[in-house]
């Protein structure tokens, strides 16, 4: 197992000597996607015309199934198969693992006459084309007991109960520091249930070749979607091969399979045909996950100067009574700021709604947006400028666990951010500027996001035309792992980058953990320099050991590569000559990365500074962004135009869960009051008003070999802080329940007597 | 019901379930998958495509009411290899992350900016008598009905203005 020293040597990618690091280059995949021939999982080529399925949703939160009657759908024009619970081909028992290395368990669908959730599977037809099979689907008649369901979170608080496993992180005496602090915030903040609103709906397209089964579907993780959908037809993992090459969005919600996955498979078995299966997208609400509401109750205690005492986030947050998961919204809070007395835990309530699940930046998205506004509150207090007060809480080391930073340029974050947005035009008395019938005020607030590296490999064939290709069994949901891995390649071999390829998405390729995390980049993107190392002592090797080669029998571990060549002194050859001569499938290798033994001795964040500026309209209640800007510091950058694109989209997603994302529960049906996009409102172009981004020069030698991090949850860290912190300065109402929409805004103004 | 729909210059005559959206006919029927799927209600605009020059949301519309008419999808945009100059612009200023929108997007754009040349008036013209000026705040207001999760709206801004200067 390498250490972390290991990584700090030189190499390939940290010299960066063709600079193909960090360049700009446009999107490896970009003209198959403008031109519209990237073919997501749906639309993939089929090789017989296939038959449609429509999957059809409970009405009912929670009970069982009473009666079916299937007869007028079997009857319908078109109609191949109708399942549900009474007829579905076999499949495991939920939560099957046959194979104890399986990365998912057993998720049969139609599986029972028990309803857990609305918007859960209860009937699936088949037909010959989507018109016939949606008609069907709508013919399908059930009926329900139901039985007493538990919807609301906020009536259900008193049910919280620990989160699994977990215990409050207690470091000093929280109480007894509060207790005794000079000066102190007392806050709770609700941030409510999102939904990840990916544009590609769910869905998979299937066939069988023989006993196999092959799967186009649109998930994050290759193996996780194979081992899943193997353990549930009860077949070992090589009898499905799973592709997920171009995937319409994820964010997390993605991460696993749902149950398009089942029935395609089943059906296409079933009927000999190919199956192409897509969620509506008002079932994409409820048959998917969410992120689930989290309260958050925030206790600070300073002394006059500003120095913290006491820290505590105590968050309480739901889940699906049966799929535990836990919205770690305090977890970021243990890294962020010094203070001696520290307390952060969280508790769950089991709710008998559709599951809680991952979204873009899990904890930190909602978590922030308490911490960072209790800081704001605190500096109005003291009196203090809200980033000098985070500088006064700056922490020599982890204040969680002792452990040195890697790297960490927060404050710097913070100050060039200020310099570069213009802070010190802020006016810090609420209220004080106004433009006609507009208030007008600015926040900040911090960022901060782990960083992560999981175990990878990938493969490298070099040819006879001198191209390399890379594969990998990894995804990209959007972030530009195509691009980046194509650049690593290229850098670490001296190719440039036509001379290189990207497959991904396959599930016979060397395993990827996939996107999820902010891991993505630095985890595959470290065994693609792997791989090139071990292609690159390969090809030192077989030119060493070959007499036709200019340069035979010399010190292999002496070469090096640049222009497509490998270079000795004053000799050279090409390496598309080396792979040639290797033979018809030039020269193959595999290789991967591991975590270093001691990458957990250091403390290993992501960190940014938001800045934002906000109308807010006196009459209406409307709040307007009026300019936003990031300054982050995450590693090393690939691509400083596609980092650049993570990072401000993050923010985006900022500016929806403060002023529009949100999706209440229906009290009387266990249904989410929105199930479409004219309801849930994620940010749209109007919306978005000059909103830049700069990303600091940094490396991070304990992070990998290359010195990157993940960019791709950081945006959205702290970015809707900063907005409500720009709305309490604008108009000098606080208000902690988001998003901050027009109603809320305007009673609290109307409160104030404004 | 038989229609006949040139799409992408090529005539076609089908025979369509009055029930099949204009989406639906181009993806499963004609085999252009390219115009995306995304919410099948009119809200994000995914679907877009341009009829007989003008842009709209293909499932929001049944295939039969399209009798006789021009369709063009994000498929007929590009000259052979050469792209057309919004789709050129969208690659340039990294105008989408996981691109499912943007076949949408770019052909909204490509009809926002036929409307714009043609003095059509939107929401956020000050003058809705005299020529249209593409301000930013035109752009954002007229391409507000093409959702993008990825939230690539900076550089779609960015690039609708590219492609803006490079057909002036």
């Amino acid at each position: 197992m390498s250490t972390v020293r290991d990584w700090a040597a030189p190499n390939p990618v940290t010299e960066n000597r063709s600079g193909l690091i960090g360049k700009p280059v446009d999107r490896y995949e970009g003209r198959l996607k403008v031109t519209g021939t990237a073919p997501y999982a749906y639309e993939v080529e089929t090789p017989a015309p296939p038959l449609f399925g429509h999957i059809v949703s409970s009405t009912l939160a929670r009970g069982r199934i009473a009666s079916v009657d299937i007869s007028a759908a079997e009857a319908a024009p078109g109609v191949v198969r109708v399942w549900t619970h009474l007829n579905v081909p076999a499949q495991a028992a939920r939560g099957t693992r046959l194979n104890p290395r399986s990365q998912r368990a057993s998720n049969p669908a139609l599986e029972s006459d028990r309803v857990e959730h609305y918007g859960q599977s209860v009937a699936f037809v088949l037909a010959d084309t989507p018109e016939n099979a949606r008609a069907a689907g709508g013919l399908v008649r059930i009926t329900y007991e139901a039985e007493s369901a538990d919807l609301d979170f906020l009536s259900s608080l008193d049910q919280a109960g620990p989160a699994p496993g977990e215990e409050d992180a207690r470091i000093g005496d929280f109480e007894a520091g509060y207790t005794a602090s000079e000066v102190t915030v007392d806050a709770t903040w609700f941030s409510p249930l999102q939904n990840h609103a990916q544009m590609e709906p769910c869905a998979t397209t299937a066939w069988w070749e023989g006993d196999k089964v092959v799967v186009h579907t649109s998930i994050q993780m290759v193996k996780g979607g194979q081992h899943a959908l193997a353990e549930t037809l009860g077949v070992p993992s090589d009898r499905v091969r799973l592709f997920t090459r171009y995937i319409g969005g994820g964010f997390g919600g993605k991460g696993q399979s749902y149950d398009d996955l089942t029935l395609a498979a089943l059906g296409a078995r079933e009927t000999g045909r190919p199956v192409r299966v897509a969620y509506t997208r008002q079932q994409m609400f409820q048959a998917t996950i969410h992120r689930p509401a989290v309260q958050m109750r925030v206790r600070l205690g300073a002394d006059r100067s500003g120095r913290l005492n006491a820290m505590a986030l105590e968050a309480v947050t739901h889940c699906a009574r049966n799929a535990p998961f836990v919205e770690h919204a305090a977890n970021f809070a243990r890294n962020l700021y010094a203070a001696p007395n520290r307390l952060t835990g969280h508790r769950l309530v089991r709710l008998d709604i559709p599951h809680a699940g991952a979204m873009r930046a899990p904890g930190e998205a909602p978590g922030m947006l308490s911490l960072e506004c209790a800081m704001d509150e605190l500096a109005e207090t003291l009196g203090l400028d809200p980033i000098e007060l985070r500088i006064r809480n700056e922490p020599e080391v982890d204040p969680d666990n002792a452990k040195p930073f890697s790297v960490r340029q927060l404050v710097r974050c913070m100050q060039e951010g200020a310099q570069q947005f213009g802070w010190e035009r802020r006016n810090p008395v609420p209220g004080a500027v106004r433009e006609g019938r507009w208030y007008v005020g600015m926040g900040m607030a911090t960022a901060i996001r782990g960083n992560f590296l999981l175990p990878a490999k990938a493969g490298l064939r070099l040819t006879g035309d001198g191209v390399a290709t890379l594969t990998q069994g990894m995804t990209d949901i959007g972030t530009g792992t195509y691009t980046i891995l194509a650049q690593i390649t290229g850098e670490t071999l001296g190719l440039t980058l036509d001379q290189v390829r990207v497959e991904l998405g396959d599930s016979d390729m060397p395993p990827a953990p996939g996107s999820g995390g902010q891991f993505g980049a630095a985890t595959a993107g470290s065994a693609a320099y792997e791989t090139g190392m071990v292609m690159r002592r390969r090809l030192a090797e077989l030119a060493a050991g070959d007499p036709r080669s200019p340069l035979y029998g010399e010190d292999p571990t002496l070469m090096d590569f640049a222009n497509g060549n490998i270079v000795l002194g004053n000799r050279s050859e090409s390496l598309a000559a080396l792979a040639a001569r290797a033979g018809p499938e030039g020269v193959y290798v595999e290789g991967g990365i591991s975590p270093a033994a001691d990458a957990r001795d250091w403390s290993q964040h992501t960190y940014g500074a938001q800045f934002a500026e906000v109308g807010v309209d006196s009459v209406t209640g409307e709040v307007r962004l009026r300019r936003m800007f990031g300054v982050f510091a995450a590693g090393r950058i690939l691509n400083a135009k596609l980092a650049k694109s993570q990072i401000t989209g993050g923010m985006i997603w900022g500016v929806g869960a403060a002023l529009t994302e949100s999706n209440p529960v229906d009290p009387r049906y266990g249904s989410f009051l929105h199930q479409d996009l004219g309801g849930y409102l994620a940010p749209v172009h109007a919306d978005i008003v000059n909103l830049d981004a700069v990303l600091l020069d940094e490396a991070d030698d304990k992070a990998n070999p290359m010195g990157i991090k993940g960019v791709g949850e950081l945006g959205i860290c702290g970015a809707g802080a900063a907005i409500a912190n720009a709305v309490y300065n604008a108009c000098g109402v606080r208000l902690r329940d988001y998003p901050l929409t027009p109603d809320k805004v305007l009673a609290a103004l109307e409160a104030k007597g404004l | 019901m038989l229609t006949t729909i040139r799409v992408n210059g090529v005539d076609h005559d089908v025979d369509v379930d009055p029930r099949t959206s204009l989406l639906d006919l181009l993806r499963e029927g004609l085999d252009l998958k390219g115009t995306k799927k995304g919410c099948d209600h009119g809200q994000c605009g995914a679907c877009t495509v341009l009829v007989n020059g003008v842009r709209i949301n293909a499932c929001l519309s049944l295939a039969v009411m399209h009798d006789g008419d021009a369709v063009v999808t994000v498929e007929g945009l590009a000259s052979g290899e050469l792209l057309h100059p919004v789709q050129q612009a969208f690659l340039t200023e990294d105008a989408f992350q996981c691109g499912y929108c943007t076949p949408g997007q770019i052909c909204s754009a490509v009809g926002l900016l036929a409307e714009v040349a043609a003095g059509q008036p939107s929401e956020a013209t000050a003058d809705l008598d005299g020529p249209v000026t593409l301000t930013d705040a035109e752009i954002r207001e007229r391409m507000s009905g093409n959702i993008c999760r990825c939230s690539a709206y900076p550089q779609i801004l960015a690039a609708v203005r590219r492609a803006a200067g490079a057909a002036a």
